[in-house]
């Protein structure tokens, strides 16, 4: 260690670096377009190391999928972009290069500080379509990524200040509902513009070189709290795993094998004798794998802080050879939404034999990405509606899990009935509560919820990218499992259809009268079902929780 | 010439102030708050006051009794009625978790499932009907949830915003089979649509109306038993007070009053001292609460969540919250970083000094070691604590770890903890585009005068306004308020195919009604304000910005201007290839009352004195300081820092290069400087 800061300086800057990175959440989120952006919060900004894009701080509000994928991206750009200038932003969405789907679109600011490069200051966005096979590019069916739209490498979008009206007009030709994306490159680039001003005054306070030395010393910290953290961690090996329906296209489980060794203050991460590369689009990039360890990590541990210090004692062995390493041109649209969450729950059921007393069994972990894109005659307009759920959480050693949560990965928010209905020739006639899917055990999974969705006016054609139809999220220390994700097409002729692959499905025709019927899964149990107390059984008797035959026989209860 | 009370009753004490304009005096009172039965504070103070209740020309009352229900769940019993298919709407929110990390987290609805009953009814978007109102499922549902034993009845229906018909209807059928003064339809309480948001804002309205009705009775039979005749007022979340008799229908409004009232005596006695933008710092034993005060107008938002999935979406003065007090713990985590907060040690076993068994240092621990605060004079202590054990404890506790001296570790809590509250106010005005350094720091509550000259130092406010009387200062703001009433209609369509008449009568109606209000709550004097703003987004947002409106008759193109200057304001970015949408018209209807001279609030003097402690500043070390005697500083006096100013409610730190001026009203005027070559 070099001559340390005093304490209080440190607890100021790091401050400081956090409310930076705050204050562009916020600003990226109020002004944006996209709602999946504005509401489902799915964005993330940080400041990243000039040298090599290392994590130096992220947003308290940022998508948690992100915070590991945004340092590799950063890396990305340093190796790529070779002349970064004052007022430049970069955008970026290849998901080889840092990345995860193309829907996510990266900008990267290089931040100036009396002439010399001081760091990177980069955010995300989903962007609610960059082209492709289907509009909102999560395809089911894609086998290779030109298929799931515009693949945008590392590019300087503003050159010192001034949007490149030749790169903005490619991008334009070759996404749909083009005209509202000049609204988010713009809030996108503003937060940053917001963050570069607040960093500089943070500077211009401390002192450049004491700002360094903190953001040295608190990667020093965070790695010393880490490593804290695991070694309260009984040394040893475990096992846990998790399984993807199918990748879309082969209708055949994918598993995810984790074997954590818990070495002193160290984890090491190994995902051999997973599934090999998938032929649908249910490939993970490595960006996309590593985050969804440290984001498991985190979700375990919250505590600990975000920077690249807490992921020093963390060591991932690179999953060559699997699905969870994905290189040029495998497809990639749900690796973000799904295989993430299925890795983080491979890390949940391994670590569950290691530290029962501080996990909980598995959360829904799917995002129930469904979308519904069609023509409305009455407005004469197209559109692309897009639903995304939650579901039930896992029990816990305090509780039952939360009912109708948000993504392992996510922290959004859904989009009210009333503003749905109000955009979409559409009539929801069930928005409810899924009885019965909670986990079955001493503290019992949370409900996932159960909606209808009529269509109104003219064709159109439903898509869904979502997991755990074949088996529900798993009960641990003898809880059961969550209830599968279901999905149905009742069509107004009487006729039913239930997709082949269960949660994954692209382009079915809808005319109006059609009725489309999601259960979303609920969380495993935790603890053996007949311990639960007897009130808490009667209480959820009383609310209905099990449906009309009620809670005796998932509570193993025999009169 | 008026004599008029304003009473808050907060979570530990009950304030009272008096202001007499015949006596040319003000007296005040400060008992502890009565948990159970919060009207027994209330007579309490006023006879500590020494109140001629007879006399009385008026009481306004800040009650948190509806927050505190909220907060802790204690609830009135209360049924939904509700459309068919979406009864789990109040328990699923929107999808989210108590927090971004961890899957542990809790909710709880504020209506159970069981008295959640549906029945067949369905408008859509447009108001169509697209199942008719079932009738007799109604009548059976209202005598279900009556036989159940419940105490108010909601009525929740999707789309009401559009057409309220079947929500009528419904209310109505069910008066017939539960005659019942506790029924709340979602529209009346907020005409807007998202239908959770509306949902759990018309939910807490009616599961709180009982209990704030209950409530105001008890302490109306106990005042009108002491001869009391005249009106009783209550303050709202809005910054304005209402009739005690109007409120139950909208009992929601009273949800953190308490916040708000101390932002309007900050207009108010901000507005008297000449300046009109302050950013209001209230810190207190738990956290701090901000606000801001542009030119006299305090800032309210329609969309602030109470807690976790509790979105309360009616018109509220917009206080940012964080867990920074007195009673905030210090402690170094694995990492060995320092931390202050948000935890706190509360009120038992409080900080160490309370001496009640706290052995975790505190924010007013380390003001004490470092001689800010007088040992001899702590409110909420009998007897004075043993500071050297204080001092040893903070060395021991957080010096040791970090390997700094007792001296350094105490500065260094306050300095963390400043820094913390300092990022709060930079939030509430920074980040929504405003610049500190054309406000004022407005500093109450019993931590805030400690603690404002450091935080308004590190942003660079150039004074701060520490006013006569900062612990009593929620009562104050009750006895200012205006009445108010407020007003929000949804619009929700292009600036550019809206229908200006259809604005200028929506606008228009909303001043008649708000006027037809005022005359109702009948305690009213000179002439009625309104303030008129939209909310507008560009076509294809979610989020909206509160847009100021001159006029009804405002024209598309100004309305159109005035978007634009506030979104570039925020965000610095325009775009001209899109198009407005104009979501809300509001109205502010304010009644306003007397004005009283706030030059009431000072004590009668008294000497300076000699007194001298060693104080530690972070600018001179141990400097022997003066204290001062709040009483001792007539207006027109001046006092350079380093001193402390001590009166009965606060202490005021003037660190070395401040200098602090009393105006004509009693106010401290504070120019806080660099804090460089002092």
């Amino acid at each position: 260690m070099t001559t340390a800061l005093d304490p209080v300086t440190l607890g100021v800057i790091q401050n400081g670096l956090q409310q930076v990175c705050n204050e562009m959440d916020l600003a990226f989120c109020r002004a944006a377009f996209s709602p999946v952006i504005a509401e489902a919060m799915d964005r993330s900004d940080g400041i990243y190391a000039a040298e090599d894009g290392a994590l130096i701080a992220q947003g308290d509000l940022g998508l948690p999928v992100f915070v590991g994928t945004m340092q590799y991206g950063t890396q990305a750009v340093i190796e790529r972009v070779a002349d970064p200038q004052p007022d430049d932003v970069i955008i970026c969405n290849d998901p080889y290069l840092g990345g995860t789907h193309l829907m996510d679109v990266r900008f990267y600011r290089p931040f100036f500080y009396d002439g010399e490069l001081f760091c990177w200051l980069a955010n995300t966005g989903h962007w609610p379509d960059t082209g492709g096979m289907v509009p909102g590019g999560f395809s089911a069916r894609a086998t290779e990524v030109e298929q799931e739209g515009l693949r945008i490498p590392p590019v300087k979008l503003f050159k010192r200040g001034e949007l490149e009206p030749e790169i903005l007009a490619i991008i334009q030709s070759n996404i749909r509902i083009a005209d509202q994306r000049i609204g988010d490159i713009k809030a996108q680039a503003a937060a940053l513009k917001i963050g570069d001003k607040r960093l500089a005054a943070l500077l211009d306070r401390y002192g450049k070189d004491t700002v360094a030395q903190a953001i040295k010393e608190l990667r020093e910290r965070a790695a010393r709290l880490m490593r804290a953290t695991i070694a309260e961690v009984p040394d040893g090996t475990y096992y846990g795993e998790a399984f993807v329906d199918s990748d879309g296209v082969v209708d055949a489980p994918l598993k995810i094998a984790m074997t954590i060794t818990v070495d002193g203050d160290e984890m090491t991460f190994d995902m051999a004798g997973s599934s090999p590369p998938c032929r649908g689009p249910m490939n993970s990039v490595i960006a996309t794998t590593r985050s969804s360890i440290y984001l498991a990590i985190k979700h375990v541990f919250p505590n600990v802080p975000l920077n690249a210090g807490t992921y020093e004692p963390l060591k991932i062995v690179d999953p060559k050879g699997t699905f969870l390493y994905a290189e040029y041109p495998r497809p990639v649209s749900g690796c973000a939404a799904e295989v993430s969450q299925r890795i983080a729950e491979a890390v949940f059921a391994a670590l569950t034999k290691a530290i029962p007393d501080r996990l909980f069994a598995a959360p829904a972990g799917s995002s129930g990405n469904f979308a519904l894109g069609g023509y409305d005659p009455d407005k004469g307009r197209s559109y692309v509606m897009y639903v995304i759920s939650g579901g039930g959480y896992g029990g816990h050693p305090r509780g039952d899990g939360l009912t109708n949560g948000c993504s392992t990965i996510g922290i959004s928010k859904s989009q009210p009935i009333e503003v749905l209905e109000q955009y979409y020739p559409v009539l929801f006639e069930r928005y409810a509560l899924a009885e019965g899917s909670g986990g079955a055990g001493e503290h019992r999974g949370g409900f996932g919820i159960n909606y209808r969705v009529r269509v109104r006016r003219g064709e159109a054609r439903a898509s869904m990218v979502m997991d755990h139809g074949r088996t529900g999220p798993q009960g641990v220390l003898g809880g059961g499992d969550g209830g599968a994700n279901q999905v149905r097409f009742e069509f107004a002729d009487g006729r039913v259809h239930v997709p082949a692959h269960l949660s994954k499905e692209q382009d079915i025709t809808v005319l109006p009268g059609d009725v489309i019927d999601v259960r979303t899964p609920g969380g495993g149990g935790y603890g053996d079902p007949a311990k639960r107390a007897a009130e808490r059984i009667e209480d959820d008797r009383a609310k209905g929780y099990y449906g009309e035959s009620g809670p005796d026989a998932p509570f193993g209860r025999r009169d | 010439m008026v004599r008029i009370v304003g009473c808050d009753v907060g979570g530990t004490f009950t304030d009272l102030i008096l202001l007499d304009e015949e006596s040319n005096s003000a007296r005040i009172a400060k008992v502890p708050t009565t948990v159970a039965n919060q009207s027994e504070g209330v007579l309490a103070a006023l006879d500590k006051a020494q109140a001629d209740i007879r006399a009385i020309d008026g009481i306004v009352h800040g009650t948190t009794a509806t927050t505190n229900a909220l907060l802790e769940r204690k609830l009135a019993k209360t049924g939904l009625i509700t459309t068919a298919g979406f009864r789990d709407i109040l328990e699923l929110g929107r999808r989210t978790r108590p927090s971004a990390y961890g899957l542990t987290g809790a909710f709880a609805p504020l209506i159970p499932r069981e008295l959640r009953l549906e029945v067949p009814e369905r408008l859509d978007v447009d108001g169509a009907v697209v199942t008719p109102l079932d009738e007799e499922a109604v009548r059976a549902a209202a005598e279900r949830l009556r036989d159940l034993g419940c105490e108010s009845l909601l009525i929740h229906f999707l789309h009401a915003y559009r057409d309220p018909a079947h929500e009528r209807r419904a209310k109505e059928i069910a008066l017939s089979v539960w005659p019942n003064q506790y029924v709340t339809a979602g529209h009346e309480i907020l005409s807007e649509f998202r239908e959770y948001e509306r949902g759990v804002t018309a939910a807490v309205n009616a599961s709180v109306q009982p209990i704030l009705e209950r409530y105001l009775a008890r302490l109306l039979d106990g005042l009108r038993g002491r001869g009391y005749r005249r009106d009783l007022l209550v303050m709202q979340g809005n910054g304005g007070t209402v009739s005690s008799e109007a409120i139950c229908r909208m009992a929601v409004n009273t949800v953190m009053s308490g916040p708000a009232s101390g932002v309007m005596a900050a207009a108010r006695t901000g507005a008297a001292a000449g300046r009109p933008s302050l950013i209001t710092f209230d810190m207190g034993g738990t956290s701090c609460d901000v606000g801001l005060i542009k030119d006299g107008t305090p800032q309210v938002s329609n969309e602030l969540e109470i807690e976790y999935a509790m979105p309360v979406h009616v018109p509220m003065v917009d206080v940012h919250t964080i867990g920074a007090g007195g009673g905030s713990i210090a402690r170094i985590d694995a990492g060995g970083m320092l931390r202050v907060g948000p935890e706190s040690a509360g009120a038992t076993p409080g900080p160490i000094c309370y001496g009640r068994g706290g052995t975790q240092p505190t924010i007013t621990d380390a003001n004490l070691a470092l001689g800010r605060l007088n040992p001899g004079r702590l409110l909420a202590v009998e007897g004075a604590p043993d500071i050297e054990a204080i001092r040893a404890r903070i060395g021991e506790v957080i010096g040791a770890p970090l390997g700094l001296t007792w001296e350094d570790a105490a500065a260094a809590i306050l300095r963390i903890a400043d820094d913390r509250m300092a990022g709060a106010v930079r939030m509430v005005s920074l980040s929504r585009g405003h610049d500190p350094r054309d406000f004022s720091l407005f500093a109450f509550g019993g931590a805030g005068p400690l603690h404002a000259g450091a935080i308004a130092r590190e942003l660079g406010i150039p004074t701060l306004l520490v006013p006569a009387r900062p612990g009593i200062t929620n009562a104050l703001g009750c006895a200012v308020a205006d009445l108010r009433h407020d007003f929000v209609n949804t619009v929700n369509r292009p600036l550019d195919s809206v229908d200006m008449d259809l604005v200028r009568r929506t606008l228009t109606d909303q001043v008649a009604e708000g006027k037809a209000r005022l005359a109702q709550d009948g305690a009213g004097t000179g002439e009625v304000r309104t303030l008129h703003t939209a909310d507008m987004q560009f076509i294809g947002q979610s989020h909206l910005l509160s847009v100021p409106v001159p006029s009804p008759d405002v024209t598309r193109e100004e309305l159109q201007a005035a978007f634009e200057t506030v979104y570039w304001d925020r965000f610095e970015v325009a775009l001209p290839q899109i198009k407005a949408n104009l979501v809300n018209l509001n109205t502010a209807v304010i009644g306003p009352r007397p004005d009283l001279d706030l030059g009431l609030l000072l004590d009668a003097p008294s000497p300076r004195g000699d007194e001298t402690r060693p104080v530690w500043f972070a600018e001179t070390g141990w400097t022997e300081t003066p204290i001062v005697p709040r009483a001792s500083l007539p207006p027109g006096s001046v006092l350079d820092g380093p001193a402390i100013v001590e009166q009965l409610d606060t202490t005021i730190v003037l660190s070395p290069g401040m200098r602090a001026e009393a105006d004509a009203i009693g106010n401290l005027i504070v120019h806080v400087g660099t804090g460089e070559g002092a």
